[in-house]
């Protein structure tokens, strides 16, 4: 580091640039913050301040009232939930088999994966539409959860076959050299090496299905049906009149399960999306 | 990538079909019981649904018609090219993706430069940018409407604060609802191609940086010279698919706008949804999804071909 200093005035003006950035980055969530603990009057009021000077709690109570949030909550929280788990379940032994393998086949569901991350879903939808009416699955969440699984599968594909590949093949060959046979193998030596990768890929289909819209909004009529995405939209009003201190307040919690699992798993995503991206 | 791979294709030629054992467990059939369990979705819910949605294109299929669909072979898209409220929708959608990814390419850029050095509060420009990334983008576009809220909105009061103007209802003005979702959408897309980009960043050789460094090269040239040549290829691929997601996308928009006013803000994906769910058009939809796919594959071709180049340069 030390053959490139950097002179004074360039260091300062690195810093501004910086905090510029932080501001911008900030600023809006932290109006949302300061909006959701605002009582009534001062949402009126014609300049609004960053700190509230009466902090209250009315808005969320006041949110639960106005919509199902809880409710919402659960269905998203159930499609969220069954969507990862089955997306995983049917992605690793399919990655595995692109990662070790290569035939027309692989090559072929590896092109796929990266085109339907580029799909409009809008030439998707209008069949699924269709076909989920003609199972009676419209308006319900198995359908929504089995478009789920589908449109998070092309990326824990891509996810899962990096981290397959971050296994050595010469430690599963070892293991097939002292006899282990290939289930064994599968189990008992490369499944723990991949389990971080595994539990990663699920968070990250769980916030995709958990944070997901068109789809949710296409597929699910009634409010018992609709899930957190779809009933925020509700505070929203006909005609964009809003009642601004419930709606900031579930908006603020509609976003904390996203930010804590994101938190947590938010290297293991880079490192995977950049696998796919670049390689 | 090349350098993972190449003792594994000799390793493959070696199992030749006199070994007993083959070296990775998924040599023999087996591995279609593996594959089969996502293939069968894939195929039923991914691929099929594709081919039904190009085929509805040339049919007059509507929601709630008690009449049969029957095939109108080219009508639909020939009503399209007649359609100037889509190509206004057309021209809105690449407006708004060339206007939300190269400002987000090159503010990313910067950042990950900065970000590379050894600056104080680092830690938190990484921290925060979790916030965009990991919300949903419903919660996005309500957060900025109360940004924007002409009243109750801090934009605005921070505008006044500044004595510079009354400040506006920047996201029903004619002239300003497309600038400002734009905004929004470099907003919301910024970390992650911040993160892209500064893995890259960091992947450039430091002894190259140093050498050049040493001899006498500033830092444009170092930019040029070292950092680029080795960062391109990440910025080429994150470029590509951020401009095709922008090109598709929907949510954001919906709730900042619904497409108003006047159309100003309506993307292609929006005014395709109202078609379809709105009025029923399930064929003229699915037309309009025809040619949104038939562009985006050009882009996504020529994507490819980028990375195909870049593979065999290197």
């Amino acid at each position: 580091m030390s053959a490139f200093r950097t002179s004074g005035p360039a260091r300062a003006g690195q810093y501004a640039a910086l905090l510029a950035y932080l501001v911008f980055l900030a600023f809006p969530f932290l109006w949302l913050v300061s909006t959701a603990f605002k009582p009534a009057a001062e949402l009126g009021s014609l300049h609004p301040t960053w700190i509230p000077k009466d902090p209250t709690l009315e808005n969320f109570r006041q949110a639960f009232d106005e919509q199902p949030l809880l409710r919402a909550a659960g269905n998203s929280l159930f499609a969220a939930l069954t969507a990862a788990l089955v997306a995983v379940a049917v992605a690793t032994p399919m990655a595995y088999v692109l990662a070790r393998r290569r035939s027309r086949l692989t090559a072929a569901a590896t092109g796929w994966v990266v085109v339907s991350q580029a799909f409009p879903f809008v030439l998707l939808i209008i069949p699924l539409f269709l076909i989920l009416k003609n199972l009676h699955l419209i308006n319900t969440l198995g359908g929504l959860v089995a478009v789920y699984v589908v449109w998070s599968l092309p990326f824990a594909l891509w996810m899962l076959t990096g981290y397959v590949r971050a296994v050595p093949a010469e430690l599963e060959e070892a293991a097939a050299v002292d006899g282990a046979g290939r289930l064994r193998i599968l189990v008992s030596v490369t499944g723990p090496l991949l389990a971080p990768g595994i539990v990663a890929t699920a968070l990250f289909a769980f916030i995709t299905a958990w944070n997901e819209f068109f789809f949710a909004l296409v597929l699910l009529k009634t409010p018992e049906k609709q899930t957190l995405p779809v009933v925020l939209t509700h505070f929203l009003g006909a005609e964009g009149v809003a009642d601004l201190g419930p709606l900031a307040a579930a908006a603020f919690l509609a976003t904390l399960p996203s930010l804590v699992v994101f938190a947590v798993i938010q290297r293991r995503i880079t490192g995977g999306m950049l696998a796919g991206a670049v390689k | 990538m090349s350098v993972t791979t190449a003792p594994k294709r000799s390793a493959e030629r070696r199992t030749g079909p006199g070994r007993v054992r083959s070296r990775s467990p998924v040599h023999d059939h087996g591995a279609w019981f593996l594959v089969l369990p996502a293939l069968l979705p894939i195929l039923l819910l991914s691929v099929g649904p594709l081919l039904y949605g190009i085929a509805l294109a040339f049919t007059d299929a509507q929601s709630g018609r008690t009449q049969a669909t029957r095939w109108v072979g080219t009508l639909n898209f020939q009503d399209l090219l007649h359609d100037t409220l889509f190509w206004d929708s057309f021209r809105i959608g690449l407006l708004w993706a060339v206007g939300v990814t190269v400002p987000q390419f090159l503010l990313s850029l910067g950042l990950a430069l900065l970000l590379n050095q050894r600056l104080r509060l680092r830690w938190l420009a990484r921290a925060l940018a979790i916030v965009p990334w990991a919300m949903p983008e419903v919660v996005v576009g309500i957060m900025w409407r109360l940004v924007y809220n002409p009243d109750a909105g801090i934009l605005n009061e921070t505008l006044r604060d500044l004595g510079l103007g009354d400040g506006r209802a920047w996201l029903s003005g004619l002239g300003t609802a497309l600038p400002a979702v734009i905004l929004v959408g470099v907003w919301a897309g910024m970390p992650q191609t911040t993160v892209a980009l500064l893995a890259g960043v960091q992947n450039t050789p430091h002894e190259l940086h140093e050498a050049a460094a040493l001899d006498g090269a500033g830092a444009w040239r170092r930019f040029r010279t070292v950092t680029w040549p080795a960062l391109r290829p990440v910025a080429l691929a994150i470029t590509a698919l951020n401009f095709i997601w922008n090109f598709n996308s929907f949510a954001l928009v919906y709730v900042l706008t619904a497409g108003g006013p006047g159309g100003r803000t309506r993307l292609p994906m929006l005014f395709a949804y109202e078609e379809a769910f709105r009025y029923g058009q399930f064929g003229y939809a699915a037309a309009m999804g025809c040619v949104l796919v038939a562009v985006v594959s050009v882009l996504l071709a020529l994507y490819l071909v980028g990375r195909l180049k870049g593979d065999q340069d290197r």
